[in-house]
């Protein structure tokens, strides 16, 4: 019987195969070039996907200089808060 | 202002959530842009990306007309924001940058409180102008 869990806010953790020794290290390296941004700097540039009002677009950050931007991000659609 | 939102979800899925839950609770479609960043890259190149979970945790970034981040808050899953406190913060940077910086807003401000004018005679002299009480809502 597959096993229930309780379902959160909270994305259940996805169980990936442990690495092999030397990819590991790979690993590690890949997830350390996340940095945070900082206040006082620019904003990174993307372009993206999107749903607005009916219709699937393309948007840019680029498009809004001149405009105030709020960016959200959230873990997911239907996670309840 | 503009509100742009961003989950790894696709686009399709944006969609049914507006119809079937967010649509339901404004009673019209979401007015903003949800943007799909399914490979995470976005929320990487922000720094808020999960990957344990492969999911963006919750951060919220305000960016003004030069295209500089000014404030970002970042939140775990369970506890959401407060749309007010956004408010209030981007009320203050842009009278921030109206009067290029020529005033500064205290600890609490909110629009129609007092903000202050750094220079010299207001070092060491804050306390006589503004008191610790402003610093909560009222």
């Amino acid at each position: 019987m597959p096993e229930e869990f309780k379902p959160g806010c909270k994305r259940p953790p996805i169980n990936k195969p442990q690495p092999a020794a030397d990819a590991g290290e790979q690993q590690t390296a890949k997830e350390a070039t996340q940095t945070m941004v900082a206040v006082g700097k620019p904003a990174p540039d993307f372009t993206a996907p999107a749903y607005l009002q009916g219709k699937f677009v393309n948007i840019s950050l680029s498009e809004f200089k001149g405009k105030w931007v709020v960016l959200c991000f959230y873990p997911g659609d239907f996670t309840f808060v | 202002m503009e509100v742009l939102a961003c989950s790894v979800d696709s686009v399709f899925v944006h969609k049914m959530w507006n119809d079937h839950e967010i649509s339901k609770m404004i009673n019209q479609d979401i007015p903003y842009a949800m943007l799909s960043d399914q490979d995470g890259s976005i929320g990487k190149s922000y720094g808020i990306y999960d990957s344990d979970s492969g999911v963006e945790t919750r951060g919220r970034f305000i960016i003004d007309p030069d295209g500089i981040i000014q404030g970002f808050e970042v939140l775990t899953a369970p506890v959401g924001r407060n749309v007010s406190e956004s408010l209030r913060q981007i009320q203050a940077f842009q009278l921030v940058r109206q009067t290029d910086g020529l005033e500064a807003t205290p600890s609490g401000w909110k629009p129609g409180k007092k903000t202050l004018k750094p220079g010299p005679d207001l070092v060491g002299n804050v306390w006589k102008v503004w008191k610790v009480s402003e610093a909560f809502d009222d």
